[in-house]
């Protein structure tokens, strides 16, 4: 498949950032996803723009397929830009043309907005392009197992996340190999009318429902031929477990938080 | 339609660290009429190379030509639906193409995609269920009600009903009982002998090429390993050997015995019945 979209996708590494502890990357994430909004100005945005590309670069994905899988986003990012360069009419006109003008405020405006963004996506396909969906799972059961005191099925939850999770691609898998199948029997998703082309669906999504089924099916039958009784009483393979490595980041993201809030206004 | 590929590459997801070079550099040419197996084990590119036959894929590099169409990296090709109705493809485990409310319907369903006429179409569905062996009552059934088996079946009649001048089979008989593969196989050999059609067999087994292929290519990495006639190419033991595969038992057998005994019997594919003969005249007269 040719597909370029990388939210989501794992990308297999040794680098400091790809063995953190998945949960110690979950919280980062989190506070960091609330913190963007604290910043305010020129130093605030210039210091989370470098520690998002320090962070980039020492995952040591390249830096040119990362900008190619967020193609889509790029999209929206320039979209808002456009959105409130046109529609925001604050501070003094730089560009007039009868009832048409761009305000300095609708640049500022959207500059931030797009800069924020893409702060936002970036950190968050971060963590997706260096945790395997394992991790992610297994960093989320153990961080609401407190939920369970008031019958929270966290574990339940989990599994449904890890295997849906686990399913995407086998899914992705399935639909290229029958596409292709009905593309061989003359089937034309590219061209033609738009009520042909959606009818032109219907000989791909009956067999994806039918494997979908089936596999369900299969991977039920085989969870419990070995052994599967849900949560309880049972043991993991890897223990997550804080290390050196996760106490530094925690020092370095609570130092850039710092310095966060010393230089914003 | 000949069949010819001029250093053709292919590149999944180029430029990203998931780049994977799955064909390099193949040059080959498969003649009008003939039965070419192409084997190798997983991961040779085999399935890369035949979804470069009915245009699925477009080369990186290099050039593809099925009869007058021609394909490259970055021309696309207007007559692609044409190509399609003249290269059938059975792809590994067809059955889970089928989703027609009736057998019929789903054979159907190419031959009218191509354009055929209804009347004619119906005729084709018969005609392709009975050579797959898909009894009236089965036609009227919904193709998940089938066995198995009958899904192959009722999937392989599907790409018959298209009436292709080139067929792709890409192990078509993967998982259905000996007896079902045998079946199949000799149908679609007998297709090829009685309309003359280009078939080109994609298999893990060596018996199958000998038995029904009159040349074959054995792929290795994405690269053309070894071809030739399945007695040549059966020559070469240990370079066989050293990607994974062996020879078949009746070759083996007859290596061996031509060896022990200094005969120079053939390595043609001969029945059981035949080589059984061909022993006996050898070590002559020794009945029971």
């Amino acid at each position: 498949m040719s597909n370029y979209m990388i939210v989501g996708q794992y990308v297999p590494g040794t680098s400091f950032i790809h063995r953190l502890d998945p949960r110690a990357k979950l919280l980062i994430i989190f506070f960091y996803v609330i913190f963007v909004f604290f910043a305010n100005n020129v130093w605030s945005y210039a210091l989370l723009t470098l520690f998002v590309l320090v962070t980039i670069i020492s995952t040591f994905i390249p830096l040119r397929f990362i900008a190619k899988g967020l193609l889509p986003v790029w999209f929206l990012i320039l979209f808002t830009f456009l959105l409130h360069l046109f529609l925001t009419k604050e501070g003094p006109a730089v560009f007039e043309l009868g009832t048409f003008s761009i305000h300095l405020g609708g640049i500022q405006m959207g500059l931030v907005i797009a800069l924020r963004f893409l702060l936002l996506i970036l950190m968050t396909s971060l963590l997706t392009l260096t945790t395997t969906p394992i991790e992610i799972t297994d960093a989320i059961e153990s961080l609401l197992h407190p939920l369970k005191k008031v019958k929270f099925p966290v574990h339940e939850l989990a599994l449904m996340m890890s295997i849906s999770l686990r399913f995407i691609p086998t899914l992705m898998q399935e639909t290229d190999k029958i596409s292709k199948a009905q593309a061989s029997r003359g089937v034309d998703y590219r061209t033609g009318k738009l009520k042909e082309r959606l009818k032109a669906i219907i000989p791909l999504l009956v067999p994806l429902f039918v494997s979908a089924f089936k596999r369900a099916e299969d991977l039920a039958l085989a969870m419990e031929a070995r052994g599967y009784q849900g949560g309880e009483g049972r043991t993991k393979l890897r223990l997550l477990q804080f290390g050196i490595r996760d106490y530094i980041a925690f020092t370095l993201f609570i130092l850039v938080i710092i310095t966060l809030f010393i230089v914003r206004n | 339609m000949d069949i010819t590929f001029d250093q053709v590459s292919y590149i999944y997801q180029p430029r990203t660290p998931f780049e994977h070079r799955a064909l390099n550099n193949i040059s080959l040419h498969i003649p009008e009429g003939s039965f070419v197996a192409i084997i190798g084990h997983t991961g040779s590119g085999k399935s890369t190379l035949i979804q470069h036959l009915n245009g699925l894929l477009r080369p990186t590099e290099g050039e593809v030509t099925i009869g007058p169409f021609t394909m490259t990296q970055g021309k696309k090709l207007k007559e692609m639906k044409e190509l399609r109705s003249k290269v059938g493809v059975v792809f590994q485990y067809p059955e889970h193409q089928l989703f027609e409310e009736t057998v019929r319907k789903d054979i159907a369903f190419g031959p009218l995609n191509f354009g055929v006429s209804k009347e004619d179409a119906a005729k084709r569905v018969n005609a392709a269920a009975s050579s797959v062996g898909i009894s009236h009552e089965l036609l009227e059934r919904s193709p998940f009600e089938l066995s198995g088996g009958q899904m192959r079946r009722a999937a392989i009649a599907g790409v018959l009903a298209t009436k292709p001048e080139v067929y792709v089979l890409d192990e078509p008989t993967a998982g259905l009982d000996p007896k079902g593969q045998i079946e199949i196989m000799d149908m679609f050999k007998q297709i090829h002998q009685q309309e003359k059609v280009t078939t080109i067999l994609v298999t893990h087994s060596m018996e199958d090429a000998l038995k029904y292929a009159d040349y074959i290519m054995i792929l290795n990495q994405g690269e053309k390993y070894l071809e030739g006639t399945p007695e040549e190419v059966f020559q070469e033991e240990a370079r066989i050997q050293d990607v994974q595969l062996r020879l078949p038992e009746s070759i083996r057998f007859l290596k061996q015995f031509n060896e022990k005994f200094e005969t120079n019997l053939s390595l043609e594919y001969q029945s059981v019945s035949s080589i059984a003969k061909n022993v006996q005249a050898v070590l002559g007269g020794y009945h029971e």
